[in-house]
């Protein structure tokens, strides 16, 4: 691409040639008034707000879709630029409600943004305005139709980014309507991402709907904690309070985008009943309490059971979703006791190869290079469902690349994957080996021992043909899916999808539960390993032998095992047996409230400072944005004062940076060797099994807590519908209200406050 | 997404109908699935009195392998798709600029005094509807309607009186 020399405004700008003058501006901070132009999306030059002056042009263009070329002169602000962009908001402003003080858009809204600088201060236009119908798309978006003014950039969001085109515009002239048509649910993962798109207040976010405008809001940065992307975010909140979550752009991770369970899972901590004080059950009754005698009885029932049963018996369940400082200290404090059952890794069914495992699971190439990729092979994922960001960001690759995928059960892709081969769990080995067989008839230098080991197995069409394209092309990349790691035989499955990568030459990558599986393979969160793999000489319980065979004594860190892990009915069994069960949790309802015998309230999303690895071992740290709701406290303040009161040495950090520099010390001064390499095995397995995966909304605590998200068409797919709804009714809730009668007063509302703007136009 | 059943489409119609849609869908590439839709559906509404409900463009939707609602999209633009039952004889009048300049809104209001029904509206008999549509590419003619898809130009109300008697209207 060649590079050609435009002037905006009098200002001499280098541009490649194909650029639209929009972008060339943007680039350089020259601010063109647009609506339908969006830097994501296509060009739909329909809104007309961004005409400029150009040289030679009789009329004025647009500047979103209007090629540079070499010599052109733009100006931005002449008389001729000025009329049209006048004329165009004069138009735009026929049928748009001039009610911006009871519009929650109000503040924060393009339009009104734009109006301000070139809208006349009186309008022409004497007919009444239109009225459009408000339509019901779910819990997650409220509309006000009326509002709209066309940009379709929603519409075009559903049909380039997302690949589910549910709005469309229907009618025609001045009866055209932005909808679903019919009343209908929006049914995406990421559709929370149009009411950033929106420009005006048409589609708002309907659970922050009227709870605060845009200039009382202070604005925190923060790393979502739902998957191991490590999606940024803003969180937003007034007076200590969380009131909406949006996306931070960041162009390496996710891009513009968030997913709707990142933008609206805070409502589990805003909105469900929190744990305030800490609480000790007595005979059966839950009492609260405060810290100090919370944490006495904690470090006395941990020291008896230690005297009594031996420190074996204590073991330490951590969320793959807590920080690295959280996990780092729980490991920190278990191994001080002496015991080294402590995991994160709630999921894993098996962990036959855990000393073979890397430094952490994770992807050897970065997130932004999936577009790039001329061909992919999704090993047991389910994008859609585990990491809703990068299922859009592969989408962009299938414009010129290639998807295959293999996986078990039912996996619904939102782009075109070809060989898409759906087998049951006990048959993925199988069609994994069959790829290594054909890759090893293609390949001329394969060793003696992998030959002989494949020498039986047959590839099918299908295994050939992903087999040659991981092969020829240079842009190829795998990606074994997060509940590839559920499956009982995964360390075969990791091993095969390596060797599939060795061979094909196509870059490897591990999908991973949790925002921060990688934080606690480097926290030393293992019984096997300590921080930075550090070999440790004793191999402690992981989750299966924990809540299998049962401990005398749990510490939960914001976990809860009976949901989170694989085993779950077993969880149930070994911790109602148990003696004495820690509880870590920001809640204050849940199953544990049977099972623990003392609850310590931290703080919960939001409210605590940490950091999260992700997947591609990216540290991002955060600093918390509100304070934690009464007496709760950061979790690695609670851990460092247990650690404190239990006598062990090094707890004396003054705040999670400390903890992270301590860390982050360790892991520097690591290096690769220490670490293993998935071993070949002495023979071909097969068969295997894997549990029912976890529904979108059912993956953590907060998802869980969410009820805008349990009432959306993803949340209603729960299989575990009545644990959720168990959940989400402990929020406070009036009674007599089940979810769907709220979804239907929502509706309700909805028709009245149409009927209202009836009246006021047509009065 | 919708993953209702593609074939429902093939039990609602006959398969002389099938036929003509496949017809239209052969004329455009295999990868182009959205350019039969306005055949398809003309064929549909052919079939069911004249008009298309949603679990027709639902259905159209899903054997052509489109989204429901670019289905919804064109039938929404077209004026000739009726999204509700009309009588046997659909008068669809034009009152765009043209038109309007040359004396529509006389034909309108001429047109729904005759019928004793407002524009949109069927009469109780269910022989005729009357329906406000965009320009029809006869400004030439203006005013002008169609009638049983046969365009009428230069209209005065004498001659929407005699259109309405060759349809049969006795009122």
């Amino acid at each position: 691409m060649g590079t050609v020399t435009i002037e905006i405004d009098g200002v001499s700008l280098e541009a490649e040639t194909g650029s639209m003058i929009i972008e060339i501006a943007d680039d350089a901070g020259m601010h063109i008034p647009r609506f339908c132009y969006h830097k994501k999306l296509s060009v739909a030059a329909n809104c007309r707000m961004c005409l400029v002056d150009v040289s030679n042009s009789p009329k004025a263009v647009p500047a979103c879709a209007t090629p540079v070329a070499d010599g052109m002169k733009v100006l931005t602000n002449s008389t001729k630029a000025r009329i049209a962009q006048k004329s165009v908001m004069e138009f735009l402003l026929i049928n748009h409600p001039l009610d911006c003080p009871i519009c929650d858009q109000g503040g924060e809204c393009e339009l009104q943004d734009v109006a301000l600088g070139f809208g006349n201060d009186v309008s022409r236009f004497t007919e009444g305005k239109r009225v459009v119908q408000d339509k019901n798309i779910g819990p997650l978006i409220e509309t006000d139709m009326t509002r709209c003014i066309h940009c379709t950039r929603c519409v075009r969001f559903g049909t380039e980014v997302v690949g589910m085109r549910e709005m469309g515009a229907t009618g025609r002239g001045e009866h055209m309507e932005i909808g679903t048509y019919i009343e209908k649910s929006i049914e995406s993962e990421v559709s929370g991402n149009i009411i950033d798109l929106c420009p005006v207040g048409a589609l708002t976010a309907k659970p922050s709907r009227y709870k605060a405008r845009a200039w009382e809001m202070q604005s925190t940065a923060g790393v979502s904690p739902h998957d191991c992307l490590g999606t940024n975010i803003e969180i937003h909140h007034r007076r200590g309070e969380v009131i909406r979550v949006v996306p931070r752009e960041n162009e390496k991770i996710n891009e513009v985008w968030i997913s709707d369970r990142d933008r609206f899972s805070y409502q589990s901590v805003t909105d469900s009943e929190r744990l305030t004080q800490p609480k000790i059950k007595k005979d059966g009754q839950w009492q609260t309490c405060d810290w100090e005698t919370a944490l006495t009885h904690v470090c006395d029932q941990l020291n008896n059971i230690k005297q009594s049963e031996g420190v074996e018996n204590i073991g330490a369940l951590i969320s793959p979703s807590a920080t690295l400082e959280e996990m780092y200290l729980t490991q920190k404090l278990m191994r001080g006791l002496g015991s080294h059952n402590i995991d994160h890794r709630l999921r894993q069914v098996d962990f036959s190869s855990q000393f073979e495992a890397p430094m952490f699971p994770g992807m050897e190439f970065d997130i932004d290079a999936l577009e790039d990729m001329d061909a992919t092979l999704l090993i047991d994922a389910d994008l859609r469902r585990e990491q809703p960001l990068l299922a859009l960001r592969l989408r962009k690759s299938t414009r010129h690349g290639r998807v295959m995928s293999v996986h078990s059960g039912e996996v619904e892709n939102n782009f075109k994957v070809s060989p898409n081969v759906s087998v049951p769990a006990s048959d993925l080995l199988a069609q994994l080996q069959g790829i290594v067989a054909a890759l090893i008839e293609q390949h001329k230098e394969v060793s003696a021992e992998l030959t002989e080991l494949f020498v039986d197995i047959k590839p099918t069409p299908d295994q050939q043909t992903i087999a040659s394209e991981l092969r020829i092309n240079d842009n190829a990349c795998l990606l074994v899916g997060q509940s590839a790691l559920e499956h009982s035989k995964s360390s075969h499955i990791r091993w095969l999808a390596k060797t599939i990568s060795d061979l094909s030459g196509c870059a490897f990558g591990e999908l991973t539960a949790g925002a921060n599986t990688a934080g606690g393979y480097i926290a030393g969160a293992l019984p096997h390993r300590l921080s930075a793999a550090e070999e440790s000489n004793i191999c402690g319980w992981n989750t299966q032998q924990m809540l299998q065979k049962g401990l005398s004594a749990y510490l939960l860190m914001n976990t809860e095992p009976e949901l989170d892990s694989s085993y779950r009915d077993a969880a149930r069994v070994s911790l109602l047996k148990s003696k004495f069960v820690v509880m870590m949790t920001p809640f204050a309802k849940g199953e544990f409230l049977d099972y623990a015998d003392v609850l310590l309230p931290i703080a919960g999303f939001t409210e605590t400072s940490g950091t999260f690895i992700n997947v591609c071992g990216e540290w991002q740290s955060f600093t918390a944005a509100v304070k934690a709701k009464g007496e709760a406290r950061p979790a690695w303040k609670v851990l460092r004062v247990l650690g404190n009161l239990l006598e062990l040495d090094g707890f004396d950090y003054v705040s999670s940076q400390e903890i992270n520099a301590a860390v982050k010390e360790r892991f520097e001064s690591t290096t690769d060797a220490r670490v293993g390499h998935f071993q070949r095995p002495d023979s071909l397995e097969s068969g295997g099994e894997k549990p029912r995966p976890l529904s979108m909304y059912d993956m953590d605590s907060l998802t869980r807590r969410s009820l805008c998200l349990q009432m959306s068409v993803q949340g209603q797919d729960n299989w575990r519908r009545d644990q959720i709804e168990h959940l989400v009714a402990s929020q406070s809730l009036p009674e007599t209200e089940s979810p769907d009668s709220l979804i239907n007063l929502s509706a309700s509302s909805a028709e009245s406050e149409t009927a209202s703007l009836q009246e006021s136009s047509d009065a | 997404m919708s993953s209702e059943d593609p074939k429902r489409l093939t039990t609602m119609i006959s398969a002389k109908a099938i036929e003509e849609i496949e017809h239209w869908r052969s004329k455009y590439p295999a990868d182009r699935k959205r350019p039969p839709i306005i055949a398809a559906l003309k064929v549909v509404q052919a079939e069911n009195e004249n008009w298309l409900s949603e679990e027709h463009m639902k259905a159209v939707a899903d054997y052509l392998d489109v989204p429901h609602i670019a289905v919804f999209e064109v039938a929404t633009f077209y004026t000739m798709f009726h999204l509700k039952p009309v009588g046997k004889n659909v008068i669809s009048v034009c009152t765009n600029l043209s038109c309007m300049m040359c004396g529509s809104d006389k034909i309108v209001e001429h047109l729904q005094s005759r019928l004793g029904i407002k524009l949109g509206e069927t009469t109780s008999d269910g022989q005729f509807s009357l329906k406000e549509v965009e320009c029809m590419a006869a400004c030439g003619g203006a005013p002008m309607l169609e009638a049983s898809e046969i365009y009428h130009e230069n209209l005065t109300p004498e001659k929407v009186d005699s259109i309405l008697n060759d349809l049969g209207w006795e009122a």
